[in-house]
């Protein structure tokens, strides 16, 4: 019987003829926790009495979150994976590193593995044709420990994408378009399979943005074809040799198929207070904002500031908008510096912090003040999201965050490209 | 498992960052401080009002957002026998029940802030005492009863010494 991509890999990873809605028991080829969650497995482990790791050289323990620690509380619960590190093997990715989900496709994921993820966004890693889906702290910590976790098969939305991106027009632009579309509770359960001709074409850091934010449709996972331009990702990175193709077959059952063409998509912004709360930039223009942030695992490579830079060159902030840049990883972050994209994001007025999460969990780095407006390049806007349930966060993609910091209201980056 | 206790009501789309702020980040390796907060940024005065065996009742997709199993941790933590939603977000709702915390899907548009309900765990039947009123919930999983009778998820594997879910 024809096969979706999960069933494929699920079937693989537990020996079983899967197939939506079956339960199973599948074998995992990474796991990782951040330092939000990772001490909270570390302890659970603790309580079973199996603080171990079956496959420590791909058990990944981030501090990215809260990276360098802000508070002593902080401080001891990173402490808590580096003892755990240093007692299994697992390897520790450290303050200067990044964020995770960045972090596991650079150096980590191939396609057709498995990842399990202490956060949600693990479903980043779907880009390169993989299975990865976030849970609790205590699914991993089983996971880390014994090398497997139980799953049900997820059935498969077909997102169907044609047509040609018009200048000023991202893949976050698309993936906040349909998530305005189908709602944020309108994939819970299901994964979601990426596929037509713009997906052919898009670059790899395109798909990492749409699978990153497959969680924000509700989603258990966001998957691509393996395809050349997987193959040459992995191949840069030293790792050609894990490439594998991999597709749904034709006749594949889906939940639903959605197609859309992005011909005439225009830059999309979700308002306050969630990422379904979506409006066409023509709506949101003019609005007045205190902070903007480019960065994170949706938004943060340099992909991303290679845009940025180019708005942002030769000119200055608004005085009255604070700008904050954020690399993904120590990988973008040293690419910038080399392609002198940092130097001209810093001279236009940006504040360049670490390699990591930065202001987007809430915890440092750029907390908002009440009443205060922030348009992020991330990939969630909850209330209280960025420290202050009093502040509003407005998403985007990485062009009209620079055009927004050279305003200091919301911009319309196209003038500027 | 019978549970007696006051309805707690809230809206759609209550995410964990409302549950377990990031603000309160540091307060994740000390749950019972931060269980002085759960809910805090959807009603600050939750915490304080919540008795044991109390619900939570909300609307459409329940605990969106984070994979932070603090979440429904701290909501177990505070005492509330249940919550019950029309829908749940995925992670939030796996990690309740790997904690030990029941969750059940149900019409809640039957039921309104300060209703006295007894809920029947197992049976996944609602009894509104307020309105006199029974709503049937959907019946959980058959594997997540399974991790929910052995108390959760840490409690299944030490029974069973891995996964036993009959699959």
């Amino acid at each position: 019987m024809s096969k979706t991509i999960v069933e494929k890999i699920l079937s693989e990873h537990s020996g079983l003829d899967a197939h939506a809605g079956d339960i199973v028991v599948a074998d995992i080829d990474a796991a990782l926790v951040q330092d939000g969650t990772g001490p909270l497995a570390v302890q659970q482990l603790q309580k079973l009495g199996m603080e171990k790791a079956a496959n420590p050289e791909r058990t990944v323990l981030f501090i990215d979150h809260a990276a360098p620690s802000p508070r002593k509380e902080l401080s001891n619960a990173h402490k808590i994976l580096r003892d755990f590190a240093a007692k299994t093997g697992a390897i520790l990715s450290e303050v200067d590193e990044g964020v995770c989900h960045q972090r596991m496709v650079e150096d980590f994921m191939n396609p057709g593995e498995v990842l399990i993820g202490a956060d949600s966004h693990t479903c980043t890693a779907g880009a390169l044709g993989a299975f990865a889906t976030g849970m609790g702290s205590t699914d991993v910590a089983i996971g880390i420990a014994s090398g497997k976790t139980w799953l049900r098969v997820p059935e498969t939305i077909k997102v169907y994408v044609t047509g040609e991106f018009k200048n000023g027009v991202y893949p976050k632009d698309l993936m906040l378009h349909f998530i305005g579309m189908i709602g944020a509770d309108g994939a819970t359960y299901q994964a979601l399979e990426f596929c037509g001709p713009t997906i052919d074409a898009m670059d790899i850091s395109g798909r990492f943005t749409l699978a990153n934010m497959a969680v924000e449709a509700g989603a258990k996972a966001g998957l691509f074809d393996s395809d050349e331009t997987t193959r040459t990702y992995l191949e840069e990175r030293g790792r050609g040799d894990k490439w594998r193709p991999i597709s749904a077959d034709p006749g594949a059952t889906y939940e639903r198929v959605v197609e859309i063409d992005v011909s005439d998509l225009e830059p999309t912004i979700s308002c306050p207070h969630t990422v379904d709360n979506t409006r066409e930039i023509a709506e949101v223009v003019g609005t007045k904002v205190d902070q903007v942030f480019i960065g994170t695992c949706t938004n943060g490579r340099i992909e991303d500031l290679r845009i940025a830079a180019k708005i942002l060159a030769g000119k200055s902030r608004n005085p009255n908008t604070r700008l904050l840049v954020c690399p993904a990883s120590k990988q973008v972050y040293l690419q910038a510096i080399e392609e002198g994209i940092l130097a001209k994001l810093a001279a236009a007025g940006a504040a360049i912090v670490n390699p990591g999460c930065g202001a987007c969990v809430g915890v440092h780095a750029g907390i908002l003040g009440d009443g205060e407006v922030c348009l992020a390049t991330q990939n969630r806007n909850f209330q209280g999201r960025m420290g202050n349930p009093e502040a509003f966060i407005y998403l985007s993609s990485p062009a009209v965050a620079a055009a927004t910091a050279l305003e200091g209201v919301v911009a319309d980056p196209r003038k500027y490209l | 498992m019978h549970i007696k206790g006051k309805a707690f009501k809230f809206g759609d789309s209550i995410s964990t960052d409302h549950i377990a702020p990031g603000r309160l980040f540091h307060l994740r390796t000390n749950l019972p401080e931060l269980a002085k907060h759960v809910l805090e940024d959807a009603d600050p005065e939750f915490a304080q009002k919540v008795k044991p065996g109390d619900f939570v009742v909300a609307g459409k997709n329940f605990g969106l957002g984070s994979s932070r199993e603090h979440a429904p941790t701290i909501i177990k933590m505070a005492g509330v026998g249940a919550v019950l939603a029309q829908s749940f977000a995925r992670i939030f709702y796996r990690n309740a029940i790997n904690v030990g915390l029941p969750v059940l899907i149900c019409d809640t548009t039957q039921i309104d802030q300060d209703d006295e309900l007894e809920i029947d765990v197992s049976k996944g039947e609602i009894r509104n005492l307020t309105k006199g009123v029974t709503i049937e919930a959907k019946p959980l999983p058959d594997v997540m009863i399974k991790i929910l009778n052995d108390g959760g998820l840490l409690e299944h594997f030490r029974k069973h010494g891995g996964f036993a879910l009959d699959t």
